[in-house]
């Protein structure tokens, strides 16, 4: 029973006031995508033991979505973020790196300021 | 050896009161016991030992634990709606009147047919269900499984509602400490002294855990932090309160008992604490093992420390002679409180090569034979304990000498209680020199912040010294797996781990040789640990046994998944209050109480009740729906449509957004007109559908269906925020603030333009799918040229607090006209004749709307829509899909909803092949005959071929493939 804090209300909500979405970030692909491309993403899901961003809407609350940057195996919450951005913000990467060094983004911009 | 009377002790049990003497039954027979029992305690002071019969082989037992891990004693407890099967003898509390019945056994506990299961039970190995019952096939269905359900589980299910109330309540506190023994009590003290709140949950009626029975000054410990604690404004005690599960982020759930098998109180029976624990410790204290040898299921044989609770917690003997057997010191006490108790002690039976600590000595020096490197051959006695026969642990089991007693105490160790810790993701290890898997203090369940949120304390995290200096110093326990070490199979088959599901040390050992080598699959291939106690005493020494049969570490094994609850929670528990009318929340429309008053029959549609029809006093409900049908088609009549979602899009990008929500152009819908749109999800299957009326130059109103009012303003929104959130567009359900009444029929015009009112009604002004505003009977109204019967028909949508009114106008301006109520399965039926399709119904999530034929509602211009990508795959366009038809009865019966047509040949699983199926069926009162819909492969191709539909339980239906428009095919009377 997860506890994640409403980027919007500004409040924890518990996991009864909110819908889950499933994975964050997808980029859809409209009519002109090729066949491998819609396939990828209709169906094809990240189901890792780990760091994973996904989507959850305050359902009984403010009625926003927002991401959640949480880990899969130890539940620990790295953050909560607006859904209109493109990628998880610089602490929630620092908060990540820092339960799991190993772990580096799979986006451009922020592995090479972790790389830098 | 027999057993005697008196049963109850003439001192002692400090948890009864005698002066308070309550009556009960048990098996029909009237018994005695006193304010404090349990049942286990209140039943062996009557001397009655035999408590069940075990699952499998019903063979006799007796209490084996004083605590929640017992798996024998289990009763039916209470009569009619209180009827509870599986109630455990040892946790549960004695009140007078009580009623018990024996389970498992008939035709009753001393004489039990099925125990002829016992002689049986060499033919009777794990698995023995797997193998003996595959073939051949048919015998399984008609033969096999028959008798197994009937012998299958263990109690009986009441069979009245529960007429009991429970509750649920909220929780909230910095840290919660589970257990009320002294390490719960001195971790909440010292969690109180840091602030915060502080609730402390014990299951036990009674605080303290084992301390005041083990332990000289206990009771005076306890009872200081009591007084401390109880002083505290920050500090909550919960009794009889058990901590049953623990979810992510420090949820917790725990039940409290506040009047169980009481019903006297008026009060709930039970409460659900639902509660957020900031930090959570356990100090659950540790279960004692069984020790493994041949016979140990006879009743009389009782865990150590079980024997000493119910001597000193309740003044009760369970025997007069008591042998104590054991591989650690912990059992040592057993001995000296028998003694102190006036009981004889025969010997205390060692494992261990020797014994020298505090316990053994003070044993020896109360003049107590102590036998060391010594174990028991075998128990003597069938329905009772008549005595032992020893042999050297290290041997093969040669009898060394005989013991008379009637109860033996037996101790194999003890295991933490790592059940919470363990259901939230913490990780255990195995502790080789204690003998025990206990809590991994580097891989604690984690919270959100990524700290750990549990802290296992005291026993539960492996430290079995009593907290508070109270502790005598023990010699450690040697792991007793087997006992002796060489025994042979034939002791070995009489070895039980599991004492309620009948899981034996050989059974194990079968398993691991026929390859079930993973602990998951031992456990599932032998039962072992699946009963309702859910394997507290046996799990550890089964893991042992298998490890030892596979040659490998207890480690290496590991352990079964703990999974919540910790015991049985009862349904009624976990419904609470949310049961009857409270179950849901139920919506009504503002016409609900005119239906009520005029006999509508409701249905319910999502949370809302809508009538189902209205029928007349000597009518039934399918009568009742044949004669509104006629009366919309020969007249007027009225449905309450209110129920329809109603989402107002507005924006600068309104047109852009929903020309990508729906499959067909909506942004050059003029400002006026109206449109049925089609909505699907980006697999392309259709989702829901609904007229669309253009309000102004940036508003559209779009219905949906009544179920679909939520979940498409959900989808709606989230594309809008997840997707295109720079889009100027804004949502908003309007579902509720208007009442909304589709008035429909030859005569609705003529109806409505008898009301006084703005609003220019004509064929011309406002023609089939327009819509115009103004004022109607003096309400403020929106009437939309719209129709889903078939009939001339407008929907009138007006202020939610005015629909009633308009409605009662309605009905009294059309009296002779025959206005009459319609409900909703004249709208469906109506709707079939007419063709269309219902969402639900024509589609169940796997149709596109190609396959509907609404091609016509799908646009070809636009370059994108949810779903179009989809819709372009190439099973989607392969044309072998099943495709909506019209099917005509040959016979003239109703087609079943949901039959399949079949077609030659089977497929790969032997099964028919087939080739469609009904999706809606109807008898038809305007035609007179049944019509249906239908996905037929080909349909649209194949008018006037028959298809053939088998029936349930035989016979077949045959249908002919027509158009599915079987009234008004042009359209004539609604656009009239």
């Amino acid at each position: 029973m997860l506890i994640l804090f409403c980027p919007y209300c500004g409040v924890k909500a518990e996991e009864t006031e909110l819908a889950p979405g499933g994975e964050a970030h997808l980029k859809r692909i409209g009519p002109d995508g090729t066949a491998e491309e819609f396939e990828a993403y209709l169906f094809a899901r990240k189901n890792l033991k780990g760091v994973h961003f996904e989507r959850w809407r305050h359902a009984y609350g403010c009625g926003k979505w927002f991401l959640a940057a949480r880990d899969t195996h130890t539940m620990q919450v790295y953050g909560t973020y607006k859904a209109q951005t493109a990628h998880a913000t610089d602490d929630i990467v620092a908060n990540a790196r820092q339960a799991r060094p190993e772990w580096v983004p799979d986006w451009p911009q922020a592995s090479e300021a972790v790389a830098g | 050896m027999s057993r005697t009377p008196p049963f109850r002790l003439p001192r002692g049990g400090r948890l009864i009161d005698r002066a308070f003497q309550l009556a009960f039954r048990f098996d029909g027979r009237h018994l005695r016991g006193v304010q404090g029992d349990t049942l286990a305690s209140a039943l062996l002071a009557n001397g009655q030992m035999l408590m069940g019969r075990s699952f499998k082989y019903h063979r006799p037992r007796g209490p084996l634990a004083s605590g929640a891990e017992e798996p024998n004693a289990l009763f039916g407890l209470g009569q009619g709606g209180r009827f509870e099967p599986n109630q455990r003898a040892s946790t549960t509390a004695l009140v007078a009147g009580m009623v018990l019945r024996s389970q498992n056994c008939w035709p009753s506990l001393d004489a039990d047919v099925g125990a002829i299961n016992t002689w049986l039970s060499p033919l009777l190995p794990a698995g023995f269900y797997y193998k003996t019952f595959i073939h051949p096939r048919p015998f399984w269905k008609h033969l096999f499984e028959p008798i197994i359900r009937r012998s299958a589980g263990l109690g009986r299910a009441p069979t009245d509602p529960d007429p009991d109330r429970y509750e649920q309540a909220y929780g909230f506190a910095d840290v919660v400490v589970v257990g009320g023994g002294i390490a719960g009590l001195t971790a909440a003290r010292d969690a109180a002294d840091r602030g915060g709140r502080v609730i402390v949950l014990e299951q036990n009626p009674h605080w303290g855990g084992r301390t005041p029975t083990d332990h000289d000054g206990g009771q005076a410990a306890i009872d200081a932090l009591l007084a401390d604690l109880r002083a505290r404004a920050n500090v909550t005690l919960r009794r009889n309160c058990m901590a049953t599960g623990l979810y992510d982020h420090g949820y917790l759930l725990a039940r409290e008992s506040l009047a169980d098998h009481d019903p006297n109180q008026g009060i709930p029976r039970q409460r659900l604490w639902r509660i957020r624990a900031g930090h959570v410790i356990t100090a659950t204290g540790a279960l004692e093992r069984p020790l493994s040898f041949a016979c140990n299921d006879v009743p009389g044989v009782m865990l150590a420390s079980a024997v000493r609770d119910f001597i000193t917690d309740y003044g009760v003997a369970p025997g007069r002679r008591i042998a104590v057997v054991t591989n650690n010191d912990d059992a040592y006490r057993t001995a000296l409180t028998a003694q102190g108790a006036g009981l004889e002690v025969v010997a205390v039976i060692d494992a261990r090569p020797q014994a020298t600590g505090d316990l053994p000595q003070a044993v020896r020096a109360a003049g107590i034979p102590v036998l060391t490197g010594t174990a028991i051959a075998k128990v003597k006695g069938g329905t009772h304990v008549e005595g032992v026969a020893l042999c050297d642990q290290a041997g093969t089991g040669r009898v060394t000498g005989t013991l008379d007693c009637d109860v033996v105490a037996m101790s194999g160790g003890w295991s933490p209680v790592v059940h919470l810790y363990s259901h939230c993701g913490g990780r255990i290890t195995w502790d080789e020199a204690q003998a025990m898997f206990r809590p991994d203090p580097a891989r604690p369940p984690l919270g959100a912040d990524g700290k750990p949120m549990v802290t296992p304390l005291g026993a539960a995290n492996g430290d079995l010294r009593c907290a508070g200096g109270l502790e005598r110093t023990e010699a450690p326990t040697v792991p007793v797996w087997v006992m002796p070490s060489g025994a042979p199979y034939r002791l070995r088959a009489k070895m039980w781990l599991d004492f309620q599901n009948d899981v034996k040390v050989s059974d194990v050992e079968l398993a691991a040789r026929e390859g079930y080598a993973s602990v998951e699959h031992a456990k599932r291939y032998t039962t072992l640990g699946m009963a309702t106690d859910q394997g507290k005493t046996s799990n550890i020494n089964g893991l042992a046994v298998l490890s030892n049969a596979l040659d490998q570490p207890l480690e290496a094994t590991g352990t079964t998944t703990f999974r919540p609850p910790y015991t049985p929670l009862t349904l009624g528990t976990i419904a609470a209050e949310a049961r009857g009318e409270a179950f849901q929340p139920l919506r009504k429309t503002p016409i609900h109480d005119w239906h009520a008053s005029h006999g509508a029959s409701f249905e319910p549609v999502g949370h809302w009740r809508r009538p189902y029809s209205y029928p007349r006093s000597g009518e039934d409900r399918h009568a009742a729906v044949n004669r509104e049908i006629l009366a919309v088609r020969h007249g007027v009549g009225t449905l309450d449509a209110s129920t329809l979602g109603k989402i107002v899009v507005k924006g600068a990008d309104a047109g852009r957004f929903l020309d990508m929500m729906y499959t067909n152009m909506m942004s050059t819908l003029p400002v006026g007109k109206c449109r049925y749109g089609l909505m699907c999800n980006e697999n392309g299957f259709l989702m829901d559908d609904g007229v669309v009326a253009r309000l102004s130059g940036d508003t559209w109103l779009c219905h949906t269906t009544t179920g679909g009012a939520d979940r498409i303003h959900a989808h709606m929104e989230d594309w809008l925020q997840c997707e295109w959130w720079d889009w100027q567009v804004w949502t908003a359900s309007l579902t509720e603030q208007y009442a909304q009444i589709a008035v429909a029929g030859p005569k609705a015009r003529e109806l409505l333009q008898r009301l006084p009112g703005t609003i220019d009604l004509n064929q011309e002004t406002l023609p089939f799918m327009q819509w115009a505003t103004g004022e109607l009977a003096g309400i403020p109204a929106r009437i939309y040229r719209i129709s889903f019967s078939g009939e001339l028909s407008y929907e009138i949508a007006v202020p939610a607090n005015r629909g009633l009114e308009l409605w009662e106008t309605l009905h009294d301006t059309g009296r002779d006209l025959g206005i009459t109520p319609y409900g909703t399965e004249a709208m469906h039926v109506m709707r079939a004749e007419k063709g269309f399709i219902m969402i639900g119904d024509e589609t169940d999530g796997t149709v596109i709307p190609q396959d509907l034929g609404l091609h016509w509602a799908i646009s070809k211009k636009k370059p994108d829509y949810i779903g179009k990508r989809a819709q372009a795959r190439s099973f989607m366009k392969d044309g072998s899909r099943w495709q909506l038809v019209g099917l005509e009865s040959l016979d003239g019966r109703v087609l079943p909803d949901g039959a399949y047509a079949v077609e030659p040949g089977v497929n790969a699983n032997g099964q028919r092949r087939t080739q469609g199926r009904v999706t809606s069926s109807y008898h038809s009162p305007t035609l007179n005959r049944p019509i249906a819909m239908g996905l037929v492969r080909h349909g649209p191709a194949r008018m006037g071929q028959v298809l053939d539909f088998p029936l349930p339980g035989g016979g077949m239906m045959q249908a002919r493939i027509v158009d599915p428009v079987f009234y008004d095919k042009e359209g004539t009377r609604l656009n009239g």
